[in-house]
């Protein structure tokens, strides 16, 4: 290798130190960019009208996004409804049994579903509820989204338990304790910090889904709180007037993004006040 | 147990039963008995429940396979492996050929990809080597977990209102047809959608470099510089490459801001410029649309694609992440 001055390495090394910094931090910039927009477009269309009426027809100016607040609502609570057990269940289960050949694949099967397209999901949520019930439905978007849910859930349990000392189930099981009074005794109230922040953030995650509730939920523009009919949901709202060629449809679809992403930051930040909170305890 | 000793217990244990055989204390012994067979049912069916759970899992995953595969059997039958790679896609006239989505996916998934490498190793580095602690990290970690909050419908109208005008006056300064959505304008949205990926992989992966190896490169006179390029990177090489894998099976798969930006044309795209469709998108496009069985089974076959190349992407990139954590 050939010898260079002691300078020109320290130049390098700074330029180098200099070009990390810049390309670090230039991608703030289209986060604030966004961040900026989506407020400065938002926030002239929100108000108490906007909150409680449903959208007019085209070529009419007001109304409002009551249908979809109302959508995304149940429809993530229905969601919550099936995944979370389910989710907390399996975490347990893998927990508890480390090794095993059912706890790999259970725990592969997780891994591969976090990376299954949204939309993926969507196509087999239409299979699965949609065709057999004979229409698109509320329920089938919350059973898809339940499907996105599931992973993150599973995940942050185990994960959770995991980190949690061995001593402290003993302790419990020397007792006499059951093991399902000692899971739902010590276990996961210990635990449940953790647990609380992997649902808060899977339902963050959810609640910004537009792919699987497009043949699934498929929206609905009068107020409709039956989830065995069409459904409207803030991210459906957002895309189908976002493309459409109306004006007074953007403003809406600007409102709303702007009531979804302070929901969605809203769920994350509380996420990471828990997180914090819980790894002082630890 | 030895014989006698166990002899020896019962003649102990004789008394008290003597002692308890009291009407009262009969019945009581009889509901304890009970109890804990209950209690062992219970807890039998608890653990049971659990491996079901667990089960679960499995099943969906085997089930969406399943469900892909038989919704997707009569355009396999008919139209064939060659499906994958004929050129036209006209569904009025019964002709179906992926080729321009799979050309769309792949091109402006790797052109994000390439687009974002450069910016998500710079996090990942800045993060793990230079500032790991501090509030000016603290606020780059945080914004980067918070570009990977915002919902991707966010993203695509952004993308719509801002990016698109601002694509289309470069394409204009080109000399390029001045469309504005189009390949180009999705692979920028999508490079910022996947960064945080990557980086916060590469982040996680930097600082597990141990400390001995990089203080032996300065003990022997290196600049910063040289430890990073010739101590850090080598050793984080397959930690960086499963984060940038990662982000890839993102980008393959992400469907609501590339269909808003990307211009929905079912040609073959000519340039980068040029408006396209990707796999995602043509299925969230026609998908309800479709009249037809062969178009149905045909845009699934497209979905089953698509599982299947990020599930091995997904396993790829754990079975590095896992033995580079085990090292």
């Amino acid at each position: 290798m050939e010898i260079r001055s002691v300078k020109y390495r320290l130049g390098k090394s700074y330029g180098f130190q200099a070009l990390v910094y810049i390309l670090a931090f230039a991608c703030v910039i289209p986060l604030l960019a966004i961040l900026f927009y989506i407020i400065k477009a938002g926030v002239t269309k929100i108000n108490w009208h906007f909150l409680v009426n449903v959208p007019k027809p085209v070529g009419e100016t007001g109304g409002g996004i009551a249908n979809a607040l109302l959508g995304s609502i149940l429809i993530i609570i229905v969601a919550a409804i099936i995944a979370i057990p389910i989710g907390i269940m399996a975490g347990i289960y893998l927990a508890e049994n480390r090794k095993g050949r059912l706890a790999y694949w259970c725990r592969l099967s997780t891994d591969i579903l976090q990376g299954v397209p949204s939309i993926v999901i969507g196509i087999v949520a239409y299979f699965w509820l949609v065709k057999p019930l004979g229409g698109f439905s509320g329920f089938s978007g919350s059973v898809a989204l339940a499907i996105m849910m599931l992973p993150i859930v599973v995940r942050s349990t185990e994960e959770t338990l995991k980190l949690l000392p061995d001593s402290l189930k003993e302790a419990a099981l020397a007792l006499g304790m059951p093991f399902h009074r000692v899971i739902f005794k010590v276990i996961v109230p210990v635990g449940f910090s953790g647990i609380l922040s992997g649902v808060m953030l899977s339902i963050a995650r959810i609640t910004g889904e537009t792919a699987p509730l497009l043949f699934t939920a498929f929206g609905n523009p009068y107020l409709s709180y039956k989830m065995t009919k069409p459904m409207q949901s803030l991210p459906l709202l957002i895309f189908n007037y976002a493309t459409s060629p109306y004006n007074d449809w953007h403003d809406l679809a600007w409102g709303a993004s702007l009531i979804l992403l302070v929901w969605v930051l809203f769920l994350n930040i509380f996420t990471k006040i828990i997180t914090r909170k819980w790894k002082v305890q630890l | 147990m030895d014989a006698s000793v166990e002899k020896d217990m019962i003649t102990r244990s004789e008394p008290l039963r003597v002692i308890n055989s009291s009407p009262g204390a009969i019945s009581k012994a009889k509901a304890r008995t009970k109890r804990s067979w209950r209690q062992i049912r219970t807890e039998s069916v608890f653990k049971r429940t659990l491996t079901i759970m667990g089960l679960v899992m499995i099943i969906l995953v085997l089930g969406i396979l399943l469900t892909l595969i038989v919704q997707s059997l009569p355009s396999i039958k008919s139209l064939g492996i060659k499906y994958l790679w004929s050129k036209v896609w006209d569904p009025v006239q019964d002709i179906y050929g992926a080729w321009p989505f799979l050309l769309g996916t792949l091109l402006s998934s790797f052109l994000a990809l390439i687009i974002s490498i450069p910016f998500s190793v710079s996090i990942a580095i800045f993060l793990g080597e230079y500032h790991p602690k501090g509030w000016l990290p603290n606020f780059l970690k945080n914004a980067v977990e918070l570009i990977a909050a915002i919902p991707s419908v966010i993203f695509g109208f952004w993308g719509l209102a801002v990016l698109v005008p601002m694509v289309r006056i470069l394409e204009i300064h080109l000399g390029v047809e001045p469309i504005g959505v189009g390949i180009f304008s999705s692979s920028l949205i999508l490079s910022i959608m996947i960064i945080p990926y990557a980086a916060s992989l590469g982040r996680s992966m930097i600082t597990m470099v141990p400390s001995h190896l990089k203080e032996a490169a300065y003990g022997l006179g290196a600049t910063r510089w040289e430890v990073i390029r010739s101590v850090v990177l080598p050793y984080t090489r397959s930690g960086l490459f499963a984060g940038i894998l990662l982000s890839l099976g993102r980008a393959l798969g992400e469907t609501m801001a590339v269909t808003m930006v990307i211009g929905n044309t079912s040609l073959i795209p000519k340039n980068i410029f040029a408006p396209g469709n990707t796999m995602a998108s043509v299925i969230a496009n026609e998908f309800t649309e479709a009249d037809k069985p062969v178009y149905v089974s045909a845009l699934i076959e497209l979905g089953l694609v698509l599982f299947l190349v990020t599930v091995v992407i997904n396993i790829i990139g754990k079975k590095i992440i896992d033995r580079f954590t085990n090292d």
